[in-house]
């Protein structure tokens, strides 16, 4: 365990726990876009930026982004020290420039005190935060169907040379963690879209309900060695069947009761 | 020729003395220059035509053996150059039409062809190089076999001592005694964090995990800077033989050179040169007989500038997207494939044999109390003598750019000299008795950097000069981080703004608050270093940013939207070579007569002040 103080408050923490963490813990709100408890820090949006030192610095400041500063024993952390409230209101400020349109966005500046953009609005924004969540959850669960293309200002998030990505299996983990909700998809009857990509959903045998896609039950089905045909009921039916079954062996069927 | 393998330092000596005997042979040698700014005037075609004229006239006691292609021998500006040594006798700007006279004169009658020596802008010539004053005032250590040797032959370099200190260190010292004398050395890193090469050595060789990586950064982006290339294209082995005694130090068995693409002449040189040492036993496996091994493999890069940054530059040698990391945990601890890593550049690699051979005390001596050795730089810009230069450090810009370099082109005045590459910084005319040193020029607001040096006169405008060095930066961020990648835009959007005259005061505090932003919130070197070319040009020259902002005006005669063409009716004698120069058709008049330009339909290219011999075009 370690010692640290943030914000005046003495805490204690595992060795090797990020500090955006214990920070969050505590319930101060220290923003951040591209942190995710699924994945490995990133450090990329900069928002969690704080200010650390040491009793043995001799005054010295350091200013780190949390969600990747593993807790050091004696640390003192500002989490809202000047330097570091002005930092994150201008890293706002530049990513309402870069997501002009953007409604979470938008909301983030608005609690800084920013309603519009003191620098150059992005014309035609995405409205992508460039965050990299999508692409490395991706990559997480085993697909890395999407990536990162291009450098600096054009540096964008893309399927390979931007046609269907083959590699995708429709699992929709992009689209939902995006933190902008800037990642679109439709579905419609038992088709779903994503990516230019058109998937199959499967249609559970039992309830009729749609579930995951063809190519994601095939995937789950190699990585975690399942017979495909599980995945043809879905998974609020697998609950049931396994309810009845299990009430089965413990002789109290309600239905069974109800009957005699 | 079989070769047999060197099995121990008293075979290197032996092989030592019998390439040197091969050398002897010749009782001159003729070097021809192929580094990249010779090779780039056609040396390539001198040294074809050099062979055939060998080959016809049959000199006496001259063999074609005797000519040598050699790498950068430093006075780019000169090139193609041709040597003869021992005398030293120096042909500058050389063409096909004078390898015949070379060969006649020189190598027959031993003569000196008067009208191919250098002749300085005082009028007076030199015979031997080592008088000119621009190789007088330096003292080449990393450069030092550069023009001497033959790049792509191990047997020159093992003549002039080559992988001797490598001998030396794993047969005489321990891995700890190697480390002690890298310390004593006081080397930093040459590719501009300075950071102690002994220290680093020193932490990596403490870790117990294994395995241990040596990687060699030849990723050189700044522009306008060659040192690196120069010798991974003119000593190969220099940097080999530092990489292998760093990895006996460190205990490693395998390491890597990065180049980027873009340098396919340094890939070959340094694959060349990999072979043959491992040919001659001096890399590969059992070295020099003893237990110790390395293998050196080249990575290539695809030249993006932010994969000179370490963490970025890992990422790439291990076949992933060059992104810095956060280096909270050194590279040291966790570099390539998260293990130890040592990381140094080209030129620090090459001065490590002599540290090794003449010991660190004697290289303490060189240079000053915090910043040991010398340096290479690439002078380059508005400089009468450009090229590739290696001075002691503590050396004053003044006498860089004014003794070696011979001062500003055409007797303008000198304005800023650029050191530190993009995220470096301008230093103006009374800072040119700094000394050079790390220390003193990051106190300046610039920085050593890897060692470009651009020299820039009064015909050069700062805000043009940062908007330019930004420009660079914003293509070349990795775009990871927020601060880098949006910040930095912003940064050049904003100075745009100013070069078009459209900027007020308050957009250079919005700038100076960014910049700060910036440096505090970015992930990685790149971004901390980025806002430099504005930082450190407002610092010195703010009042030329406000002429641009109050009077919209660019003293320098840049920034185009500021500026105007004038014809000068007293000068114009109507040759009518700016119309014709005139793509926009903006300019009229008759021959004879003064010309006009319409300035509605003027688009600034500066084609006519370009091509009027009678400087009538006048800027305003």
């Amino acid at each position: 365990m370690v010692h640290l103080t943030i914000d005046g408050t003495r805490v204690q923490a595992k060795e090797g726990e990020m500090l955006l963490k214990v920070i969050k813990q505590l319930g101060i709100d220290v923003p951040s876009l591209c942190d995710h408890d699924a994945v490995e820090p990133f450090g990329a949006c900069r928002l969690c930026l704080v200010e650390i030192t040491k009793q043995s610095w001799d005054g010295w400041k350091k200013y780190v982004t949390s969600c990747l500063y593993p807790v050091e024993d004696g640390l003192i952390v500002n989490t809202q020290a000047e330097k570091v409230v002005e930092a994150r209101k201008t890293l706002i400020d530049l990513q309402l420039a870069r997501c002009p349109g953007s409604p979470e966005i938008q909301q983030l500046a608005a609690d800084y005190g920013i309603t519009q953009t003191s620098y150059e609005p992005k014309i035609d924004s995405d409205n992508c935060i460039l965050c990299g969540l999508c692409t490395r959850i991706c990559e997480h669960m085993g697909f890395a169907a999407i990536s990162t293309v291009d450098r600096g200002p054009d540096r964008r998030i893309a399927s390979p040379l931007d046609e269907p990505p083959p590699d995708c299996i429709g699992c929709l983990a992009c689209a939902i963690n995006c933190p902008t909700n800037v990642i679109p998809y439709t579905e419609k009857g038992n088709k779903r879209t994503i990516w230019d990509k058109e998937f199959e959903l499967i249609t559970c045998s039992k309830c009729g309900r749609k579930t995951i896609t063809r190519d994601f039950a095939r995937a789950l089905s190699k990585m975690r060695d399942i017979p495909e045909a599980y995945f043809e009921v879905c998974d609020a039916c697998h609950r049931a069947e396994t309810a009845t079954n299990m009430g089965r062996i413990a002789g109290w069927s309600r239905r069974e009761e109800a009957a005699s | 020729m079989a070769i047999t393998k060197v099995a121990s330092p008293k075979d290197l000596d032996k092989l030592q003395k019998q390439c040197q005997t091969e050398q002897d042979k010749h009782k001159r040698k003729l070097m021809v220059c192929c580094g990249p700014g010779c090779l780039a005037n056609g040396a390539a075609e001198i040294v074809t035509e050099f062979k055939s004229q060998l080959k016809k006239k049959r000199i006496k006691g001259f063999s074609v053996e005797a000519m040598k292609e050699t790498g950068c021998h430093g006075f780019c500006e000169q090139g193609p150059l041709v040597v003869v040594e021992p005398q030293g006798t120096f042909y500058t700007r050389v063409k096909k039409k004078d390898v015949e006279r070379i060969v006649e004169e020189t190598l027959r009658n031993n003569k000196v062809v008067d009208d191919l020596l250098y002749t300085a802008p005082d009028e007076k010539t030199y015979r031997d190089y080592r008088e000119i004053p621009f190789y007088k005032h330096q003292k080449r250590i990393a450069l030092r076999n550069l023009g001497h040797i033959n790049q792509c032959d191990i047997r020159d370099y093992i003549a002039v001592g080559g992988y001797q200190a490598l001998a030396k260190a794993l047969n005489k010292m321990s891995p700890s005694k190697v480390i002690e004398e890298v310390k004593t050395s006081g080397l930093r890193g040459r590719g501009g964090g300075g950071f102690p090469a002994g220290r680093k050595w020193e932490s990596c060789a403490r870790l117990e995990e294994r395995p241990h990586y040596v990687i060699c950064n030849g990723d050189e982006g700044d522009p306008g800077a060659f040192m690196d290339r120069a010798i991974m294209e003119g000593d190969p082995h220099s940097v080999l033989e530092g990489m292998a005694i760093c990895a006996y130090a460190v205990d490693s068995s395998e390491g890597y050179i990065y180049v980027r693409e873009e340098y396919p002449l340094a890939v070959q040189f340094l694959q060349e040169a990999i072979r043959e040492a491992e040919e001659y036993g001096l890399l590969g496996d059992n070295i020099l007989g003893t237990d110790f091994s390395f293998h050196i493999k080249i990575s290539r890069g695809g030249g993006a500038f932010v994969c000179g940054e370490s963490s970025a530059l890992m990422k790439s040698v291990a076949g992933e997207v060059g992104e810095p990391r956060a280096k909270y945990i050194r590279s040291v601890q966790k570099g390539l494939y998260d293990r130890p890593t040592v990381l140094n550049n080209v030129e620090s690699y090459a001065n490590v044999p002599v540290i090794i051979d003449r010991g660190g005390k004697w290289f303490a001596k060189i240079g000053t109390e915090t910043s040991a050795g010398t340096k290479a730089f690439s002078l380059v810009g508005k400089v009468v003598n450009g090229g590739l230069i290696e001075v002691p450090m503590g050396t004053t810009l003044r006498e860089i750019v004014f003794d070696i370099g011979g001062g500003i082109r055409n007797d303008r005045p000198f304005k800023a000299v650029q050191t530190g590459g993009p995220s470096g910084g301008c230093l103006p005319d009374d800072k040119l008795d700094l000394s050079v040193d790390f220390d003193t020029l990051t106190k300046a607001g610039s920085m050593m950097g890897s060692g470009g040096m651009i020299v820039m006169d009064e015909g050069t405008c700062v805000v043009d000069v940062a908007k330019y060095f930004l420009k660079f930066l914003v293509d070349e961020s990795c775009g990871k981080c927020t601060p880098c990648r949006e910040g930095l835009y912003q940064l050049y959007l904003l100075a745009v703004k100013i070069s078009e005259g459209m900027a007020t005061e308050n957009d250079l505090d919005k700038m100076e608050q960014l910049s700060g932003v910036i440096i505090d919130a970015s992930l990685c070197g790149l971004g901390k270093s980025g806002p430099n070319p504005f930082l450190s040009t407002i610092r010195y020259f703010r009042d030329e940013y406000l002429t641009h902002i109050r009077d919209k005006r660019c003293p320098a005669g840049v920034c185009k939207a500021l500026i105007t063409y004038e014809v000068d009716a007293q000068a114009c004698d109507g040759c009518m070579a700016c119309i014709h120069a005139c793509a926009a058709n903006a300019i009229s008049g008759k021959k004879g007569e003064v010309h006009t330009i319409d300035q509605t339909k003027c688009d600034k290219c500066g084609a006519c002040f370009a091509v009027c011999n009678r400087h009538a075009i006048k800027v305003a």
